[in-house]
């Protein structure tokens, strides 16, 4: 065999790639390097080359252009079996006509790995499944043969796994119980994981790096927490959580923050928080950072923006928090959040209230919304 | 298989309200049964068991328990009951052969692209548009000894000008492979129609070659499919008497069980010995078959 397995990640790193399929370019230029052990979530909605990118480094597609660098080595044109990469496929893939130990075994049978039956016995310890193993894979639920699924490739110990939304057929309690073991599965055997998932709270609490991809490009690549607080574009705005965007023509530019005017106010960013600084630039807020007062305006001195007054139009009750959808003349809707913690500051549809936050929490972003600026 | 499919239903079906009204529904199956099936069998078994009448002429036989027909057909027509099972295993085994590569092309590479998939599976069933006799009496023309086949190997030096292929094993196996063909791949074609084509991918994933993944998944899985495939291609084989007689494609070397029947049926009109050969032919094939069945576990099949 070509390639060595080693016992650790490995680095991996996508140069220039480019995928076209007949008819539409799937992945446009995509650069990408994840450090070893790392958890690494592709982020994307369904159709934004997300998988594609998963099957070229797995070597089940061909990319028209770029190279792929598993641990520094050139595996461009190494056929799926030579490469030290491992798949837990999206409906698992296990094969049917064997049991799950023979299952987890097939790859080290494939490699004529010594003992291979102990080994699987031992990947299949590590999922807490060691006493199914002669069942066959049919005969067990959707969340055990997730976990045979993910035995089967990490016995192999390969340099890189890949995840395939592992999580996606599992019903939503045992996708957070999943989320949390493969996590911990993840740090206990120390590979590099690449999990693509159109889950943005699975990609947020498991992975170390998210990559947020749309139309085949990496929007924005960072740390959750990074993503979350500060997106640059739009698409990522949007996609990780929920965002108020107001657009308008840049009119002052101080120090430390960029003012626009919109529907006679001033919204200001941070210079440091925004991507933009000239022309018309959309600043966003996140719903659950904004705050609404029925009684009087407050005061836009003291580092707050100011919106309104609006109307309250709609009142979501979703347990944690209280949603306000909340129409503002000349502005569009407005969403503000409030956390249930049993005092709700105005229960009725159609009050009067404006909204405010934190200059500190909004974020200038690099593009425009296509339409009519509307908060989300 | 459809067969595989009705048996299915049947066991998931729910429990019949009334017994009576199952058996109403059941009546003109078990009538057809009784009339087409266990009458002509009965009646085939006290045949094989009848003894000439003494001083009769050609044909004329009267009812008895004559258990020697059995030991003379068999040390009689050994050759041909040997010949037919090996015509039919060596014909089956070509067809599954031909047939494999077919039926994944149509049910695997084929199946995102219907319109090429319906003009294959036309192409497979297309010969039954023509009857099998004129088929087969076509080859007998291809093969025959002033066709150009025969001339074109005799001028190559690879055939002696008093050999023929007509009448030759290799030419029988040859026609019966050719006439069963198609009961072969279509069920194979039904079964790899659905493999899960992610399964080869896991495979090509967790480091196995093409080849190993074709012999540790795609094979295995396929199984039902050949079982199928070779019991509709072996039975109507191992009783074949076209393709074998000498007014097709074979001589009285090529003989096979079929034929013999025939021969005693008709032209002989020996009824006793035709009948037990072909009980016979049945008991053996009933036997093969249930073991064939056991070892490849698919037992959904009867």
């Amino acid at each position: 065999m070509a390639v060595e397995f080693v016992a650790r990640g490995a680095d991996l790193e996508l140069v220039g790639i480019r995928k076209e399929f007949p008819g539409f370019v799937a992945i446009d230029d995509l650069d990408l390097k994840i450090p070893a052990g790392e958890f690494f979530a592709l982020l994307g909605p369904s159709g934004c080359g997300k998988t594609t990118t998963l099957r070229l480094v797995a070597g089940l597609d061909s990319p028209t252009k770029g190279k792929i660098l598993i641990g520094n080595q050139d595996v461009s044109n190494m056929k799926p079996h030579e490469r030290p990469v491992n798949t837990v496929f999206q409906n698992y893939a296990l094969f049917p006509h064997m049991s799950v130990l023979e299952n987890v075994a097939f790859g080290l049978r494939q490699r004529k790995v010594g003992e291979p039956l102990p080994k699987a016995i031992e990947a299949l310890k590590l999922v807490e499944l060691e006493h199914l193993g002669d069942r066959r894979p049919t005969q067990l639920s959707g969340g055990q043969q997730q976990r045979v699924a993910l035995a089967r490739a990490l016995v192999n110990r390969p340099s890189l796994l890949l995840l395939d939304e592992p999580l996606g057929a599992l019903d939503l309690k045992l996708r957070r119980q999943m989320q949390v073991e493969l996590k911990a599965i993840q740090m206990e055997v120390g590979l590099t994981f690449l999990h693509v998932t159109h889950d943005q709270e699975e990609a947020m609490d498991m992975a170390d790096t998210v990559a947020v991809m749309n139309k085949g490009r990496i929007e924005q690549m960072g740390a959750p927490e990074a993503l979350y607080e500060r997106p640059k574009t739009l698409f990522v705005s949007k996609f990780l959580g929920q965002s108020n965007i107001f657009v308008g023509d840049v009119s002052e530019t101080s120090g430390d923050s960029v003012s626009i005017s919109v529907a006679g106010r001033q919204i200001k960013v941070p210079t440091n928080r925004a991507e933009k600084t000239t022309g018309t630039i959309a600043i966003g807020v996140r719903p659950e950072k904004a705050f609404f007062h029925e009684d009087a305006e407050p005061s836009a001195s003291a580092g707050l923006n100011v919106v309104g007054p609006g109307e309250i139009i709609d009142i979501r009750f979703t347990g944690v928090s209280n949603q306000y959808l909340i129409d503002i003349p000349n502005l569009g809707e407005v969403t503000v959040f409030a956390q249930n913690i049993g005092k709700s500051p105005v229960t009725e549809l159609g009050a009067k209230v404006w909204v405010s936050w934190k200059v500190e929490h909004s974020f200038g972003l690099a593009d425009l919304p296509e339409a009519k600026p509307k908060g989300n | 298989m459809s067969t595989q499919l009705s048996v299915k239903k049947v066991k998931t079906a729910g429990r019949p309200k009334s017994p009576k009204i199952l058996l109403l529904l059941l009546l003109p199956g078990l009538f057809y049964l009784g009339l087409f099936f266990i009458t002509p069998f009965a009646s085939l078994i006290t045949t094989s068991l009848q003894a000439p009448v003494p001083g009769g002429g050609i044909g004329r036989y009267q009812p008895g328990l004559e258990f020697g027909n059995y030991v003379f057909v068999v040390t009689e027509y050994f050759d041909q009951i040997v010949r037919s099972f090996v015509y039919a295993t060596l014909a089956t085994l070509l067809a599954l052969v031909i047939s494999y590569p077919i039926a994944y092309f149509i049910g695997v590479k084929a199946r995102n692209k219907p319109v090429l998939q319906a003009l294959l599976l036309t192409l497979v069933i297309a010969p039954f548009f023509i009857s099998f006799l004129l088929r087969t009496f076509a080859w007998k023309q291809v093969f025959s000894q002033n066709a150009f086949l025969s001339t074109a190997l005799r001028d190559l030096g690879l055939m002696a000008d008093n050999e023929f292929l007509l009448g030759s094993s290799f030419v029988v196996v040859f026609g019966l492979t050719y006439n069963f063909i198609p009961f072969m791949t279509l069920p194979l074609y039904t079964n790899l129609e659905r493999l899960d084509t992610a399964l080869l991918e896991a495979g090509s994933d967790l480091y196995a070659k093409p080849t190993s993944t074709f012999w540790k998944v795609t094979f295995p899985l396929s199984i039902p499919g050949i079982t199928s495939g070779t019991l509709l291609t072996f039975i109507p084989i191992a009783g074949d008497y076209v393709t074998a007689s000498g007014n097709f494609l074979g001589s009285p070397n090529t003989s096979m069980l079929g034929n013999v029947i025939e021969a005693n049926f008709i032209t002989i009109q020996d009824f006793p010995s035709a009948s037990a050969l072909s009980v016979l032919l049945m008991a053996a094939i009933v036997v093969m078959v249930s073991v064939y069945i056991r070892r490849t576990g698919t037992e959904d099949l009867l």
